[in-house]
C-alpha cells in the first residue's frame, strides 16, 4: 500500500467514526436539543416542575381573548391532539394570530395553565403573493387556519 | 481536478475564467437586485420583509458550499499534498466566513420583525454560528505555528473534522423542533417557494456563487505571485550572500 493509499484510508476510517460518535451524541441529547415541547409532549411527560421551558403549537383558532385593558392576553396552543391554555403579558410579534404558529417561553402554574414570560411567532416554509394565497382561499383549496398548500399550488389529495 | 492542480496550468485558466466569473456575477446581482427589490411581491405573511431572504439564503447556501470548498482543499493537501490544495482552502475560508457572516446578521434583522426575537438558540442557529467559530478556528490555526507546515496541517484537521457540522446545519430544521422553519428550496417533494420570488432567489444564488468563484481566483493568483516573490528574495539572497 502506497503511503498517499494509507493516508486516506485512516482519515476515511477517522471521519466515519468521527460521524458516527456525532451520530450517537446528537441522538443521546435529542431531548435537549428541541427548542420547544408540544402541548402533547408536556401531557406525556408532565412538565418539568418548577423549570421555566418553552411551548410550542398553533394557536387554536377562536380562542385568543384579551383583558378589558388589553395588555392580558390569553390563547390555547395545539398540536391537533392536545391543547394547552397560555396567558402572557406584553407585546405581541406581527405574526401572531389565529391559527399561526408560535413557540412560548415561561412555567406551567399549578392550574394546569402556562405563564408565558415570552411569546415568539413562527412562520412556515411558504412563500407566496398575498393575491395568490388569497385566491387559493377564495376557490376552497385552502381553508383558514390549515398549512398552507406546497408552492403556491394545491395540495395534492391523498 | 488533477489537471489543475499544477500551479502553471492553473495560472493560465484561471487568468481567461476570472473576467468571465466577475462579469456573470455583476450581471446576476444586479438583475438579482433589480427582481429582488422592485419586480417581486411581498409575501403573503411576512409582508416587504421577505425580502431579506434573497440576500440571506445565498449567503446561507454559500456559506456551506465555501466550508465544502475549504474541506475539499484540506483532503487534497492532507492525502496526495497537492501544491493547489492547501492554496485553495487557505483563499476560500474567510470568504466563506464573510457569507456566514451575512447570513447571521441578515437572519438577526430578519427574526426580529418576524420572530420577535433577534437570536434565539435553537439548533439551526447555532449549528450555523458553530459554522462561524470553524472558519475562525481554522484562519487563527494557519497562522499559529511558527512553521507554516505544521499550522497549515492542524488548520486542515480541523477543516475536515468541521464537515460533520454540515449535514447538523442542513437536517437540525427536520431532526428537531427548530424556531427556524425547514427547507423551501432543497426538498424531496419540490420548493414551496411561489416562482415570482423562487427566480429572483435562484438570480442571486447564482450571483453569490459567480462572486465567490471570482474571489476565490483572485486570492489564490495573488497567494501564488506572494509565493513566487518570496521564493525569489530567497533566491536572489543566496546569490548575495
Amino acid at each position: 500500500m502506497t503511503r498517499k493509499r494509507r493516508r486516506l484510508l485512516v482519515l476515511a476510517v477517522a471521519l466515519g467514526l468521527l460521524g458516527a460518535s456525532t451520530a450517537l451524541v446528537l441522538s443521546a441529547f435529542q431531548d435537549s436539543l428541541v427548542f420547544f415541547y408540544s402541548p402533547s409532549d408536556v401531557v406525556a411527560k408532565g412538565p418539568p416542575g418548577d423549570r421555566s421551558f418553552r411551548l410550542g403549537g398553533l394557536v387554536e383558532p377562536a380562542s385568543v381573548a384579551r383583558s378589558a385593558d388589553g395588555r392580558q392576553v390569553t390563547f390555547r396552543v395545539t398540536d391537533g391532539a392536545n391543547a394547552i391554555a397560555v396567558a402572557y403579558r406584553g407585546i405581541l410579534p406581527d405574526l401572531f394570530r389565529e391559527g399561526q404558529g408560535v413557540v412560548t417561553e415561561g412555567r406551567m402554574l399549578a392550574d394546569g395553565r402556562f405563564e408565558a414570560r415570552e411569546v415568539l411567532a413562527k412562520h412556515d416554509e411558504t412563500y407566496m403573493p398575498r393575491e395568490v394565497a388569497d385566491a387559493l382561499k377564495k376557490s376552497g383549496h385552502w381553508k383558514e387556519g390549515e398549512p398552507a398548500p406546497v408552492g403556491g399550488r394545491p395540495a395534492a389529495r391523498p | 481536478m488533477h489537471r489543475f492542480a499544477n500551479p502553471a496550468r492553473f495560472q493560465r485558466f484561471s487568468a481567461a475564467a476570472l473576467p468571465w466569473f466577475a462579469g456573470a456575477a455583476i450581471l446576476c446581482l444586479g438583475a438579482g437586485l433589480y427582481f429582488s427589490l422592485f419586480r417581486s411581491p411581498a409575501d403573503y405573511q411576512q409582508g416587504e420583509t421577505v425580502r431579506i431572504m434573497y440576500v440571506h439564503v445565498p449567503a446561507a447556501w454559500m456559506a456551506l458550499f465555501a466550508y465544502l470548498v475549504v474541506a475539499a482543499g484540506s483532503v487534497s493537501a492532507l492525502v496526495w499534498k497537492h501544491p493547489l490544495g492547501e492554496v485553495v482552502a487557505r483563499a476560500a475560508a474567510p470568504i466563506g466566513a464573510g457569507f456566514t457572516l451575512v447570513c447571521l446578521v441578515t437572519g438577526s434583522l430578519w427574526g426580529k420583525p418576524m420572530w420577535g426575537a433577534w437570536w434565539v438558540w435553537d439548533a439551526r442557529l447555532t449549528s450555523v454560528l458553530v459554522l462561524f467559530f470553524l472558519y475562525l478556528g481554522y484562519m487563527a490555526l494557519l497562522g499559529a505555528f511558527d512553521d507554516p507546515v505544521r499550522g497549515g496541517r492542524a488548520a486542515s484537521i480541523l477543516a475536515i473534522v468541521g464537515v460533520v457540522n454540515l449535514p447538523v446545519i442542513k437536517w437540525s430544521v427536520d431532526w428537531w423542533n427548530t424556531l427556524h422553519q425547514p427547507a423551501s428550496v432543497a426538498r424531496m417533494d419540490g420548493p414551496t417557494i411561489h416562482p415570482s420570488m423562487l427566480l429572483p432567489l435562484l438570480l442571486m444564488a447564482a450571483g453569490f456563487g459567480f462572486y465567490f468563484a471570482a474571489v476565490l481566483l483572485l486570492r489564490v493568483r495573488a497567494e501564488l505571485a506572494a509565493r513566487r516573490i518570496r521564493a525569489l528574495r530567497l533566491a536572489a539572497m543566496e546569490v548575495e550572500a
